[in-house]
This record gives structure tokens, sequence and C-alpha cells, in this order.
């Protein structure tokens, strides 16, 4: 890896569980990443700016409150409007199966639920900067599946 | 990049962050942008982990966004040397950034040492310089959580600003050398704990001995805002102390001459090479050296 890659780690909404959020940080900078993490209980626009003024090219946002499925879409839909269509965005915590697809539909490109290995992530994002469709701005489209 | 930058200056700071992160990459360079105007432009604000620098950073934005300024922070962390990887934590600490009246006059980017020693890559020189360069009235640059012998940011910064915590030892550690040396003033974080008065006291009596112009000791509290007005004020009028002239352009030569080693094309090579005991730590050293001649 030339330059290490800039990824912004966030929790948004009224959610206070960040061990998770913690933990990710710490196995992607460990896997040789810049981790900038947010803190907690962020907002969509907080987030975005934290995105813009780092330079991040991957956001990786957390949730355990259930409130994934109206934050996700919502963050992916206001960097499309802010022109930054090529943040790659994945998400984790805890979010059940069926809500992934209209996640996916909103441009997420990986959910990682509890189990996930680090190693799984840190192959998302080697995968995810390869390919020049993986940015929020290419809307629903890829999306990392492991088991194929 | 012309492009980036002009879109920088008109505010896009999409532009200005991609525009550091080429200086950071070592793709662009700034050289120092004139200036006018005899106040500093680049203070470092530098001490031990855990006094509160980030936290008293934040009230002094507040305070200084209210009077006027528009002012870009630097904040470094440090990069493993295992790894590369960074976490990058100052920002958690920034409410300004998150106050809709304040937000547009402070820019807070994080900085990861990579590959540098010491505390202060120096990079991070020439990422200040295209901030001014933009129309940023002043850069802050946060340091690592420094020891006593780390006096890196002298290299970068017009001013250099000590912290300092309750707890930190006895008089002896006042009266040591380093650091204290060359700081333009001190301040004492923490002044709601005890020990912090005293500490102030004992720094006050060490800055005093021999020196004509001693620099400022302050006492706040970042957690209660105590002294922070104080703090802001003399800190916008600082001068830069004369006693350490001669070191701080001694630390500039030692990080020049560590950037051209860092910057040769064949670094990372030259260092598996000997740490595969391919080659000799003498040839390897050398071949650096005559690359930059």
């Amino acid at each position: 890896m030339d330059q290490p890659l800039r990824i912004v780690i966030a929790k948004p909404g009224l959610d206070g569980h960040d061990r998770g959020a913690k933990v990710v940080a710490r196995a992607l900078r460990d896997a040789g990443h810049e981790v900038i993490y947010t803190g907690l209980r962020r907002t969509p626009e907080q987030i975005i700016e934290t995105v813009r003024d780092e330079d991040a090219i991957l956001l990786g946002l957390s949730s355990l409150s259930g409130a994934h499925g109206h934050l996700f879409p919502r963050i992916c839909e206001t960097l499309r409007e802010h022109n930054m269509g090529d943040v790659i965005v994945f998400g984790g915590g805890i979010i059940p199966e069926d809500d992934c697809p209209p996640l996916y539909e909103a441009g997420v490109r990986a959910i990682f639920g509890p189990g996930t290995t680090s190693q799984e992530m840190v192959d998302f994002i080697a995968t995810a900067v390869q390919r020049d469709d993986a940015g929020v701005g290419h809307g629903a489209g890829w999306y990392w599946n492991p088991s194929n | 990049m012309d492009d980036r930058l002009d879109a920088a200056k008109a505010g896009d700071r999409r532009a200005l962050a991609r525009l550091l992160s080429s200086i950071e990459n070592g793709e662009l360079r700034f050289s120092e942008p004139h200036s006018e105007d005899s106040g500093w432009k680049i203070l470092a604000l530098t001490g031990p982990p855990g006094v509160g620098k980030s936290c008293l950073l934040d009230r002094l934005l507040h305070e200084w966004v209210d009077h006027g300024h528009r002012v870009a922070v630097l904040a470094v962390d440090p990069s493993s040397p295992r790894s590369g990887g960074a976490l990058l934590g100052d920002r958690v600490r920034m409410s300004v950034v998150d106050d809709d009246n304040k937000k547009n006059s402070v820019y807070v980017r994080s900085v990861a040492t990579r590959k540098t020693s010491g505390s202060v890559p120096l990079v991070v020189r020439d990422m200040a310089f295209c901030l001014l360069h933009v129309g940023w009235d002043k850069v802050v640059i946060e340091t690592v959580g420094a020891g006593q012998s780390e006096v890196r940011c002298a290299a970068v910064a017009d001013r250099i600003v000590l912290i300092e915590g309750p707890a930190r030892g006895d008089g002896v550690q006042a009266e040591k050398a380093g650091l204290l040396e060359l700081a333009d003033a001190v301040i004492v974080n923490k002044s709601d704990l005890d020990g912090a008065q005293r500490h102030a006291n004992e720094l006050r009596e060490s800055l005093h001995l021999g020196h004509e112009d001693a620099p400022e000791v302050l006492l706040v509290s970042a957690l209660h805002g105590d002294g922070i007005a104080e703090a802001s004020s003399m800190l916008l009028n600082l001068e830069q102390s004369t006693r350490a002239s001669r070191a701080r352009w001694r630390e500039r030569l030692l990080s020049h001459h560590e950037r051209l080693l860092l910057e040769h094309p064949e670094f990372d090579s030259l260092l598996s090479k000997i740490e595969e005991g391919l080659m000799s730590f003498d040839d390897a050293y050398a071949q650096l050296r005559n690359g930059n001649e």
C-alpha cells in the first residue's frame, strides 16, 4: 500500500454504544489505515462535514439503536447532494437481515454484523477501493457478499 | 492543481482537504505566503499526553472565532510504527465544529505522523502554508503528546505554547532542560485540580531564574472555562521569545535533513535490505545521503 487510506468511523443518531465502532477503528488502524473517529451521537450533517474536511475516502457507520433504516440512507443521500459521490459507505451493528436490501439500494456497500472478522472488513476495503462503481454516487449496484 | 487552489480559495472545503492530502502524500509543496501583518500565523500547542491540549484548544477556538478570527487546526496524532495506521481522535473534543454559528470560521484536519519521528511531521509546515495561502488567518498545530525533549515543533511554528497540568512531578521536573526552554508561553491546565497552582508557581520560579524575557505562565481550567478569556487574548498577542532562536533554526535544519532522507525513493527498499541483512547500515546510509547531493 502506497499511502494509508483515510477512513471516518461514525456513530450517527442517539446511540451510546460505541464498543463496536472502537474495535473496528482499532482493527483498521492495525491494518495500516488512518482512522478518524467522530465520537457519539453525530447528526448526518456533522458526519458529512467530517468526511469532507478530513478528505476521507471511506465512511463506516455504526448503529445499534434500530435507526439504521432511516439514518444510513439519509447519509448516503446527503453525500450525493454534496457532490461527494466517490465516498464509499459501509455499515455495521445490529442490523436484521431483512433490513439489508434497502440499505444496499441506498448505496451502502457492505453491512457487517456481530461475528464479522476484522480480516473480512479489511478485504472489503481492499476490494471496494479497486472498483470504480463503489462510491455512494453509483447508487444501487455492487455490494459486498463474501459468500459468492 | 490550479483549479483546486482556486476552488479552495473560494471556500470549497473539499478542494482544500484534497490539496492538503496531496501535500501530505508528497505530491505538492507550498512556501511561506507573504504577510503584512506582524502577528503570528502558525502556533504550536504542545505538551505531555493527557494534559488537555485538545479541550483547551476547543475553548480557545470558541473565543478566537467570537473575536472574528478564522482559524485552521492541524491536529497531529501518532502513526503506528508497526502497521503504519493511525487512530486520529483529537476531533472528538472539538465542539466548535458542531456550532452552527462558528463552524464556518474553523477548519479542523487530523494528521498522522506517518514515517517521521517526533511530534510534528515537517509536511505540516507546508500544510499550514497552504491554509494561510487560501485565506485562513491563523493555523494552530496541536502536536502529538510530547515528552520533555520533544522540541521538533520549533521547526514548524512561529510560536510555541507549552500546556502543562498538575501532578507532573516535583519542583525538580520544572528545572529540567528541554521543551520548557523553547516555549513562548506556558499554560497550566486543570486549575480545578489540586496541585495545579503549585505547579504553575514552580514553573514561574524556574523560568524566571536567569532569564530576562521569561515566558508568561497562566493557570486555566479548560473544563470549567476559568482563565480562558485571559489565555485567549494573551495568546493572540504573543510575541516570539528571543531566548531560543538558535534552537529553532537547529530544529528546522534537522527536520529538513530527516525529510530529505524519508523522501528518498529508495528509503523503504534500503530499510528492508538492512533488516534482511543484505546491506550494511553504513552502506545504506551512505546511499541515502548520496541520493540527495
